[in-house]
């Protein structure tokens, strides 16, 4: 397992209120990693980051084998690097089909001219029908996104990360108003997309955190409390007094 | 745009074949024909086509794109300002040659020049040529500014506004600013184009002073078919496939397709600065099928009843587009041209001049209320699909 991204004494602060201090967190490829924390420890700020939306006030977050600066890229630039992002809301575009979704999100030439002359290819079109079957939506390619149920949809948005083939995967609170059956299909389905790749999962449902049996990460205040199995962290005295203690 | 396209597309070749009747109707009626149709009214239909190409334009932008420009009519005017120079230009050194011709003397090209500069600009105190005139004695060149102004304009602004991360209703306020700075620029009398004068005599084409308004009107009628036509074909290929899903995904989540890896501003720009020129076509054919242009004419009102037409026509299909431009244009001049009976009503007359802005802006709330895919929303119940 190498390291695939490395967050480094990072800080950003909002209005005088620090979000993330003095961050850092390594991610290796291949590797599944839970990140929880109480509410305003970080977590969707960590992501922001990350991902371009914020840039921080100071430290580094290098990436791949070539450690490459990620802080001055733009959020397109940075998916396109093979980041890709799910949101705490289901955010797909419920005025198309699935199969439009799945379609966009496809790796191909990204640029305004490439897209407008674009063919579709056989490749494309079974690679669509891989990624549905994956996700459980084989039989709804033709449906329109918003017709999906909450939970489909975020399968939905799932395998649109899938289609991006990203080498990291950042997921925010997949669970959420899932069912039981629902939460174990999304906890298989991202056990399977570590076994290629980095997945990171931030998630408030300590049940389906023991589910995903991985490496955690406590963040608390904007820094990292305690790292490493689930079972480790939740014994962790100072663990318990700030985040498992108030439950 | 290939063949399969267009089978993909029934709505497209629904309006192409509409389109062709509704020519050929046009034609058989007018003088060219029967002659039960006036050619100011063959004019009229002419340049509501060229108003149904700027709401196709709109409705890219808008409907699909999620852009709501308050500027368009701007792109529309310049378009008009620049056949308009030439037209005023070659028809004018008509006049003045001929009206020379009686002298003893042979004139120079001086005298030849200071007398159009006369003739043009005397009515703003002015005989100097303007700089911005230097194409005017070229139809290609001048042809060539219909494009490259609106684009280069459309280019640069949308690129400063959206690199910026300007959208929403603060982009719609910038695009109303660019407008009205514009038509108060041409305005003044020493901006170059004849201050609140306008552009006049365009409907006499230089070369074609023997052919009658009749023989001229049908042709403008003719090319601003065919100019809807090819745009509504272009525009119908750019929203459908894989384009039309990325600037529809634009319109709905931004920041969404942004993490999908697509570079947003560059879209945006792709389209604001192609609607913006088939925007400024479509001005290129409505002036001279107008006679004159004045600054009153960009002026930011016109860029918002475009956007009325588009919604009371149906945001999002381009036939909606097409069916609001031609209805709302066409029942506002029937309106405030006299031609709807006055109602009185005892205490008080409704005269139609007056109240046609009130029923418009009832309507567009409602439409907006009521019924937000517009009159293009009726064809929903026409083709249901089978599911």
């Amino acid at each position: 397992m190498s390291t695939l991204l490395e967050v480094d004494g990072v800080s950003v602060s909002f209005d005088g209120f620090r979000a993330i201090n003095n961050l850092s967190i390594q991610i290796g490829e291949p590797e599944l990693r839970a990140v929880i924390g109480p509410n305003g420890a970080g977590k969707t700020t960590f992501m922001d980051i990350i991902t371009g939306k914020t840039k921080p006030d100071e430290g580094r977050v290098t990436w791949g084998d070539r450690n490459i600066s990620l802080l001055g890229m733009s959020e397109s630039e940075i998916a396109m690097e093979g980041i890709g992002r799910k949101f705490q809301k289901p955010t797909v575009f419920e005025d198309q089909t699935v199969r439009e979704n799945l379609a966009m999100a496809l790796r191909n030439p990204r640029g305004p001219f490439a897209v407008l002359f674009y063919k579709k290819t056989k490749e494309g079109g079974q690679r669509i029908e891989e990624i549905a079957a994956e996700i459980g939506l084989s039989d709804s390619l033709t449906r329109r996104a918003g017709e999906l149920s909450h939970g489909q949809k975020q399968w939905l948005e799932i395998g649109m990360l899938l289609a991006q083939d990203p080498r990291l995967l950042l997921v925010d609170e997949p669970a959420a108003g899932m069912t039981t059956a629902e939460r174990e299909l999304t906890t298989d389905l991202l056990k399977r997309a570590a076994k290629t790749r980095a997945v990171v999962v931030v998630e408030h449902d300590m049940e389906f955190v023991r589910r995903l049996d991985c490496k955690v990460t406590v963040l608390h205040e904007g820094s990292v409390l305690a790292e490493g199995s689930l079972d480790h962290v939740t014994a962790d005295q100072t663990v318990i007094d700030v985040y498992l203690g108030r439950q | 745009m290939n063949k399969s396209f267009l089978m993909r597309n029934p709505s497209t070749l629904w309006f192409l074949l509409g389109l062709s009747i509704f020519t050929i109707v046009v034609t058989i009626l007018s003088d060219a024909g029967l002659g039960i149709m006036s050619t100011s009214f063959v004019k009229t239909l002419g340049k509501t086509l060229c108003l149904c190409l700027i709401a196709v334009a709109m409705d890219v932008v808008w409907g699909y794109c999620g852009i709501l420009s308050l500027g368009h009519f701007a792109f529309f005017g310049i378009g008009g300002y620049a056949v308009g120079m030439w037209l005023m230009y070659a028809r004018t050194e008509g006049i003045v040659l001929d009206s020379l011709a009686t002298q003893t003397i042979p004139p120079t090209t001086q005298e030849i020049t200071d007398a159009i500069g006369n003739q043009i600009f005397g009515v703003v105190g002015s005989s100097e040529f303007p700089m911005i005139w230097a194409f005017s004695d070229s139809l290609f060149l001048q042809l060539l500014m219909v494009v490259l102004v609106p684009g280069l304009l459309a280019l640069v602004f949308g690129w400063l506004a959206f690199r910026s991360r300007v959208a929403g209703v603060y982009l719609s306020i910038l695009t109303q600013a660019m407008t009205l700075a514009l038509a108060l620029y041409l305005f003044q009398n020493d901006s170059g184009l004849r201050g609140n004068n306008g552009l006049s005599g365009l409907q006499n084409i230089p070369g074609f002073e023997g052919t009658p308004q009749s023989t001229i009107s049908l042709a403008f009628f003719y090319a601003s078919a065919l100019a809807v036509a090819l745009g509504y074909v272009l525009f119908a290929w750019v929203t459908s496939g894989k384009m039309g899903s990325v600037i529809k995904a634009i319109r709905d989540n931004e920041s969404r397709v942004r993490f999908l890896g697509y570079h947003v501003e560059s879209y945006k720009l792709f389209v604001f600065t192609l609607t913006a020129v088939a925007a400024a076509i479509a001005g290129a054919l409505y002036y001279p099928q107008a006679g004159i242009i004045n600054p009153a004419e960009i002026a930011p009102i016109a860029s918002i009843y475009l956007a009325v037409w588009v919604a009371i026509g149906g945001r999002g299909r381009l036939y909606g587009a097409v069916i609001g431009a031609a209805f709302v244009s066409l029942l506002s001049s029937w309106f405030t041209g006299g031609g709807a009976p006055s109602i009185p009503l005892g205490f008080y007359t409704i005269q139609w001049t007056d109240w046609w802005l009130v029923l418009l802006g009832v309507s567009f709330v409602a439409v907006t209320l009521y019924a937000p895919k517009g009159i293009g929303g009726l064809f929903d119940y026409l083709v249901r699909k089978p599911s």
